[in-house]
């Protein structure tokens, strides 16, 4: 086989080098393969889902084996997940293992992203892949949106209604975006056939092209590593991509499987039986989105009523929170790299990673992110939150407002203050290591030297 | 050696899984047995994977020196090759901004026909399908007369022949006619007490399915926004900001409730032009 691909491609010193690419050997670089992985599967498991699916609006009258639903009318749509559900033999696992892999998926590029910020791995010249890297976290919010909608149950249906409030409630345009996006006013026939094609078609495609050029220009820059004896800016560490790392990512890539398809057999995700068929008229309570939607449910909930007419142009109380809030934040998050290099002009090449306490400044901004973030998904579902503790939704509302103001601020300064301390201590907060590190003498023996 | 037949182990229990599998596949399925059976092939073929990595290989770490990008380096070769498109050309600006123009113009055009994906708005968001004299109908097409409206719950109503219609939904409810405060020109909407108002929350556009009927408040499962009926669908807590419109009702000679007219606004979530 070697031999027979040799002969026409020719690729023995090109091949011979990229088995021995160097891969640096740190758990933290294996989140980035988790998501790939997901991603694989989400193409697998999909493409067996499209098989059944069929993206039809049209009225038909439920027939299959659920009992309670049975006579309803529901939308083709939802009857082929139903068939999917209970009649095609492994398509309720296939199914579980889908979604659970969609909200793995983005789970782990969010964390992902994660180490590349705390880390200071997206400086030059890595500010690009940053870019890609972040084009596909919104693809994948993308992909999540349309695919929690396609199955047309009562749930998804509201999270599509609240889509297109958001959408109209852009000053000027929104009507016509509205419109356009959704062939009218909401609920329109045509809006399962448009998810269906930007699911399966147009953000999976868009998604493996990005794919590609993160990954080519990943190889083409050759990895970032975490600083240790040997190790320089100059130079770049670590076990070879044949066999260690090959064989460890192709463990870790069955692993994320196993793992998966441990949930999908085991815990149930979306029963859509149980939400029933879209209506335009009900919604279910409580009534949850994914969690990575979480936050802008949050956001919507805690915005006061405010709905200001300046020279009769109303900007609707939905526009705020649910359009400029997620806007801005995801545009600070894509000019990272950029916004940092004003603030600290620092131009230079960066090979070696940051520890999160070598950059005060950026951890406690990210953690602070992060805890805002937080506080907005849980005030998500302040509703239920409110039913488990016993207390008013309003008095909820009110404690999620204060905490969204002071909970990032003190976080952040908190993770400041410790960082702080870890940096000028020298010692691994996990109690590993000396500070001291042993390196060769010239003349064959060790010494001791500061770790640096 | 140990790992090693930890390793072989692995691997055997894989494939023994996956002949399971294939075995629950063929006797019916079931999810539970699939997705356990699935992982225990995964799961062997995983830990398998990374044992023989971290346990088996011996492989010494390697060094690779990166190449020194210098700034600005090799962007002289490079554009010594682009600059042979402009070779025999004499006014380089022109033909680049014509090109660029062309191209441009050509997908604006074909940009365009995007605009087919859906009507223009026009007035669509400020009207409805509930004409003066139309009867309120309950999702089965079925009249409605006012003793038929519970004290203490609520009915959602279409205009007749647009049953299911979603802009049109509206909730019917009663309340005793004396405890109404409503605005002084609503005094004829709400005969023997019927009120009806738009389903559509002002907010995010959910049905404002719950009523709390001791308070007679009108609440939005989704973002918690409460409408006090008594007053005209006034918001009292959560995010929204305008009342639910309401619609003018009468009864007409049979005794049947049908409406005055559209409802007192536009329905559902606001847009930048709603006021006007």
């Amino acid at each position: 086989m070697i031999r027979y691909v040799e002969s026409r491609l020719g690729l023995d010193s090109w091949g011979r080098r990229a088995l021995r690419k160097v891969f640096p050997d740190h758990w933290s670089f294996l989140i980035g393969e988790i998501a790939l992985f997901c991603f694989i599967i989400l193409v697998a498991t999909g493409t067996f889902l499209t098989l059944f699916y069929r993206p039809d609006a049209a009225v038909v009258t439920y027939e299959g084996p659920y009992e309670p639903l049975r006579g309803q009318e529901v939308s083709a749509a939802f009857d082929s997940v139903m068939r999917l559900s209970f009649e095609v033999r492994a398509g309720l696992v296939m199914r579980q293992i889908h979604h659970w892999a969609a909200l793995v998926f983005v789970a782990s590029t969010v964390v992902h992203m994660c180490r590349v910020f705390f880390t200071g791995a997206f400086r030059r010249p890595r500010e690009l892949n940053w870019i890609v890297g972040f084009t596909m976290l919104m693809l994948a919010l993308g992909l999540g949106f349309t695919g929690y909608s396609l199955p047309d149950d009562l749930l998804s249906g509201t999270g599509l209604r609240i889509g297109y409030s958001a959408l109209i409630s852009i000053p000027f345009a929104g009507p016509y975006i509205a419109s356009l996006a959704f062939g009218g006013e909401f609920p329109t026939e045509n809006v399962i056939s448009r998810l269906f094609v930007l699911h399966v078609m147009l953000l999976p495609g868009l998604t493996i092209a990005l794919l590609g050029a993160h990954l080519a220009i990943l190889w083409r820059q050759k990895h970032t590593q975490y600083r240790g004896p040997g190790r320089s800016e100059s130079n770049v560490v670590g076990k070879g991509l044949w066999p260690y790392q090959a064989l460890l990512s192709l463990g870790v890539m069955a692993l994320t499987a196993a793992v998966l398809a441990l949930m999908g057999g085991l815990v149930q995700i979306n029963p859509i039986w149980l939400y029933g068929p879209f209506d335009a008229t009900t919604v279910s309570a409580p009534s949850q989105p994914d969690w990575y939607m979480g936050w802008l449910d949050g956001a919507t909930r805690l915005f006061p009523p405010w709905e200001p007419t300046v020279f009769g142009v109303t900007i609707p109380s939905m526009f705020l929170p649910a359009v400029l809030l997620p806007g801005l934040f995801f545009t600070v998050v894509a000019l990272w790299p950029f916004i940092e290099r004003r603030l600290t002009n620092d131009a230079a090449e960066h090979h070696l990673l940051d520890s999160p306490r070598d950059e005060p400044g950026r951890t406690a901004l990210g953690v602070a992110g992060l805890l805002f973030f937080t506080v907005l998904t849980l005030a998500g579902g302040n509703d239920l939150i409110a039913l488990t503790l016993d207390i008013q939704v309003e008095s909820m509302t009110r404690f999620f407002r204060l905490a969204m103001f002071v909970v990032p601020p003190v976080g952040g300064a908190l993770a400041y203050r410790i960082c702080r301390q870890l940096r000028d201590s020298r010692e691994h907060p996990l109690g590993r290591g000396s500070g001291v590190v042993l390196r060769r003498t010239e003349q064959g023996g060790f010494e001791e030297v500061p770790r640096s | 050696m140990k790992a090693e037949r930890v390793v072989r182990g692995c691997f055997a229990l894989s494939l023994a899984a996956s002949v399971g599998l294939s075995l629950v596949y063929l006797a019916g399925g079931s999810r539970a047995w699939e997705g356990v059976l699935l992982a225990a092939a995964l799961g062997g073929i995983a830990v398998g994977f990374i044992l023989w990595a971290t346990r088996l290989i011996d492989a010494p770490d390697n060094v690779e020196e990166r190449r020194e990008q210098k700034p600005g380096e090799g962007l002289g070769l490079i554009s010594e090759v682009l600059e042979q498109s402009v070779t025999g050309v004499s006014r380089r600006k022109v033909l680049a901004g014509l090109a660029s123009g062309a191209a441009a113009s050509l997908g604006a055009a074909l940009a365009i026909p995007s605009l087919s994906l859906g009507p223009q708005p026009g007035r669509s968001l400020f009207r409805t399908l509930w004409v003066p004299g139309i009867p309120a109908v309950d999702s089965e097409g079925g009249r409605v007369r006012p003793e038929d409206v519970p004290l203490s719950g609520i009915i959602t109503v279409f205009p007749q022949g647009s049953e299911g219609a979603g802009d049109s939904q509206a909730v019917l409810l009663r309340v005793a006619p004396d405890l109404l405060s409503l605005p002084e020109a609503r005094a004829s909407w709400a005969p023997q007490g019927c009120l009806a108002y738009s389903k559509i929350c002002t907010h995010a556009g959910c049905p404002v399915g719950l009523y709390r009927a001791q308070a007679r408040e009108l609440l939005c499962p989704c973002h918690q926004s409460t409408f006090d009926v008594l007053t005209g669908a006034v918001p009292v807590s959560g995010p929204a900001v305008r009342p639910l419109p309401q619609l003018p009702l009468a009864v007409d000679e049979d005794g049947y409730l049908v409406a005055q007219g559209d409802f007192s606004g536009p329905v559902g979530p606001s847009f930048w032009n709603v006021t006007q």
